[in-house]
């Protein structure tokens, strides 16, 4: 059976706006300014001039007006079915298209609902607008039926927010809310919206041009002074690395970063939200720093004299201690928020802009340098540890998911929109798919949300029509919005999703053989027939358990029209290496048992005796 | 807090930061220093001459790292127009209490004496007490409490620091992008 949505015949499917093109709508859009409208239309006024084509979200009472309104407007709507997957959904849209993604839902349990996706998107610096219902304005404060004070409730996870309670002021907020969110460091704004005014009726007024606030004046810009110190650190460096974040893609500057990187013949490492920022074939890149980082990378960042830092905030997860980090190198900072230099490590030269705008300025004035001792030293230092894990173990006929993410990579020509999910999936992801280009790769960085990835992917599939979207998720994050499966279904569009199934909750799992003990406290999982649920949503599914299976697997639901869920039953008891533990230095890494560094073996553990962190 | 460093310098700095009067806005400055772990050691909250300007005098024990970060996170509010730090530069830096004391009618002259020394004003007698006015420094206003206690203190309150710095005022409200020195 097809669920069939009820037909709206008055609004246009998402597929005939994108056929017809924004562009066009929008000019033969009827230009309402100067007409008295309800609040209601108002929103969805503003929303189609900041050219939005899709929202996310869920009705309730207090939004009913707005809901009410939307039939009129060419914006499509995707009903999901839980407030949680509409925020991943408009974050995921806006990290695969760089545009401002948008979320909707009531007051109270709606909006609370919201909250986990709204910090999602703080954390790693994603353009949303999260639009709420909120009890009418005469009954704020009076703990009203599902009043919940939201702009309070996401004070600290918004990058601002609005509570309006005048029909008057919302196209206004609105305007201001999408400004915020997308330009600076980018981030989720919320405008909460009283019942009344969405109901009452005002003259709808439409300001062109530039928003000014008085008190948000985001610095691109970087000082001269700034960039001509790092010039001559760069110039005098015998041991540089750039380390890479989102920043790179956020600011555009991939092309740059490559001319840079080449010219001044520097190696480049990555975060995880950066990779993609920089080609993972290119001769330079080294490939992911931190954590779960090759070894040879934290080596190299290690015994560096000069550190480049473009678009990256020095999260804990790339540091390890502090104390110890990179102790022989100068650091320059490029990053666009200022309250970032120096929050985790002292640096030597801030450069506070735009990273486009930086390395626009630096390109210049970089020469070639031999570097050709650093790079052997770097090469050198790969040994062993070059051979990945992957390689080392033998074909016993096990499912690794090393071996499923490897295969992934291959079968998709590497050309895959990957979002990946929050543990040790999403590290063998980063380590196994080799990202080439921008954009390829979405995940829960600094928040680290298990159940990002469906519903992100379901917001990335409305941003990249053409792309071959593919879910890489562990079981446990996968059934925490397992439910938008039948969203995907009732939209009948196409995501691939590979569940890496191994019975547990693996990196808890992986800490706790690690630093407590083996006790596998909380960490057995069990699931559902995973193959079964998707066929409960009208959707196809297969179950994979040996390594040869998994190319033609690949493939085949790449044929497919619909969404594919693959059960991938791997080993259950993998774990990721190597692995700096969280406190410890950059450069102690636990290694697999079996793999020798220099000739020795290369199973030592550096803090066997805590799992605490510092 | 101690600088990435470890080294600390901590010591109380006064920052002015003007912001648009506009709900909630206290309290997005207040959640900010919580949630960023600053300690505040006083926060006041006024108008200003200019309509739709408040003005807040927070001070804060950081070192300078942390100063910086106080001063960067505050501007990424968005109703923050301006920050300014003067810790470091000539000001004035006021606080004031009014502090009620058990005086017996005999003993009035003593405190009253006392109060001169303080530079503070008698603003209300009864039979039993006294309440005193006194602006100044918070060490004055501590001066005054200690020498007071001997005759007992039924209450007192006190306000945080209000500052200015001495001289000329830089212009306000320049629109234009900002241009980060943090070096």
């Amino acid at each position: 059976m097809t669920i069939v949505p009820f037909a709206r015949p008055h609004v246009p499917t998402f597929e005939t706006l994108l056929a017809e093109g924004r562009k066009k709508l929008l000019t033969t859009f009827p230009d309402r300014r100067g007409q008295v409208l309800t609040g209601a239309e108002i929103i969805w006024e503003s929303l189609v001039r900041e050219e939005v084509e899709v929202v996310f979200g869920y009705p309730g009472g207090a939004i009913m007006p707005a809901y009410d309104a939307m039939i009129a407007y060419p914006i499509h709507h995707v009903l999901v079915r839980h407030e949680q997957g509409a925020s991943h959904m408009a974050d995921g849209y806006a990290r695969a298209s760089g545009k401002v993604g948008v979320c909707i839902a009531t007051s109270g349990p709606g909006a609370t609902n919201l909250v986990t996706g709204i910090a999602t998107a703080m954390l790693d610096s994603v353009p949303m607008v999260a639009i709420t219902g909120q009890v009418p304005s005469g009954l704020l404060g009076s703990d009203a039926f599902q009043e919940v004070d939201i702009t309070g409730v996401t004070l600290p996870i918004t990058k601002h927010n609005f509570l309006v309670t005048d029909a008057a002021d919302i196209a206004t907020a609105i305007r201001e809310a999408f400004y915020i969110a997308r330009s600076g460091r980018p981030g989720p704004v919320l405008v909460d919206i009283c019942k009344d005014a969405q109901q009452a009726k005002c003259t709808f007024e439409w300001k062109e041009g530039t928003v000014t606030l008085p008190g948000y004046r985001p610095t691109y810009t970087p000082l001269q002074r700034d960039l001509d110190k790092a010039l001559a650190l760069i110039g005098a460096a015998k041991r540089p690395v750039i380390l890479a974040g989102q920043g790179i893609i956020k600011s555009q500057a991939t092309d740059l970063l490559v001319q840079f990187a080449e010219t001044a013949n520097i190696p480049v490492a990555l975060t995880l939200l950066g990779l993609g920022g920089f080609p993972a074939s290119h001769p330079l890149n080294l490939g992911m720093m931190g954590m779960h980082g090759e070894a040879w990378v934290n080596n190299a960042i290690q015994d560096s004299d000069l550190l480049i830092a473009v678009g990256m905030r020095f999260d804990d997860r790339v540091t390890g201690r502090i104390a110890t980090y990179a102790p022989y190198a100068k650091k320059i900072h490029i990053e666009m928020d200022p309250s970032e230099i120096n929050k985790n490590i002292k640096v030597d030269v801030p450069i506070v802009g735009d990273v486009r705008t930086a390395l626009e300025a630096l390109l210049p004035h970089v020469h070639p340098v031999d570097r050709s001792a650093w790079h052997e030293r770097i090469n050198g230092s790969k040994g062993d540890a070059a051979v990945l894990d992957i390689q080392t173990l033998p074909d016993t006929g096990k499912l690794h998911a090393a071996h499923v993410i490897h295969d992934l990579w291959r079968a998709t020509d590497g050309e895959a929109l990957v979002v990946s999910d929050v543990g040790q999936h999403q590290m063998w992801e980063a380590q196994y798919y080799k990202h080439e280009t921008p954009r390829s790769l979405l995940t829960s960085g600094g928040l680290g949300t298990m159940g990002f990835a469906l519903p992100a992917a379901i917001g990335a599939r409305f941003a990249r029509k053409d792309a071959d979207v593919w879910v890489v998720v562990g079981d446990g994050g996968f059934q925490m919005t397992a439910c938008e499966l039948s969203t995907l279904a009732q939209e009948n569009i196409k995501v691939n999703v590979a569940i890496i199934n191994n019975g547990f909750l693996g990196m808890v799992r992986q800490w706790q053989q690690f630093f407590y003990g083996g006790r596998y406290v909380a960490t057995p999982i069990k699931s559902p027939d995973f193959v079964k649920l998707a066929e409960a949503h009208d959707l196809v599914g297969r179950r994979v358990t040996s390594r040869s299976e998994v190319i033609d697997t690949v493939r085949w639901a790449r044929a497919q029209p619909g969404t594919v869920v693959i059960d991938f039953r791997v080993e259950q008891e993998d774990s990721v290496y190597p692995m700096v533990p969280a406190g410890a230095d950059l450069n102690d890494m636990i290694r697999r048992t079996g793999q020798t560094v220099d000739g020795k073996a290369a199973n030592h553990n550096p803090i066997f005796e805590t799992g605490e962190d510092q | 807090m101690s600088g990435p460093n470890g080294h600390r310098t901590d010591i109380l700095r006064t920052f002015i930061v003007f912001v648009e009067d506009k709900p909630g806005v206290l309290n997005r400055a207040a959640s900010l220093f919580r949630r960023r772990a600053f300690n505040i050691e006083s926060l006041n909250v006024g108008q200003t001459h200019v309509p739709g300007v408040s003005r807040m005098t927070v001070v804060v024990e950081a070192d300078e790292d942390t100063a910086r970060r106080i001063e960067h996170n505050l501007y990424k509010l968005v109703n923050v127009l301006e920050v300014h730090e003067i810790t470091h530069s000539p000001r004035i830096e006021r606080e004031l209490a009014l502090i009620k004391v058990t005086v017996p009618p005999e003993k009035r002259a003593e405190v009253m004496q006392i109060a001169e020394v303080f530079h503070a004003r008698v603003v209300d007698m009864s039979s039993t007490t006294m309440i005193l006015e006194v602006t100044g420094s918070h060490d004055l206003i501590a001066g005054l409490a200690g020498v007071l206690t001997e005759y007992g203190i039924e209450e007192m309150v006190q306000t945080g620091s209000v500052a200015m710095s001495r001289g000329s005022t830089p212009a306000m409200g320049h629109l234009g992008e900002r241009r980060i020195d943090v070096a």
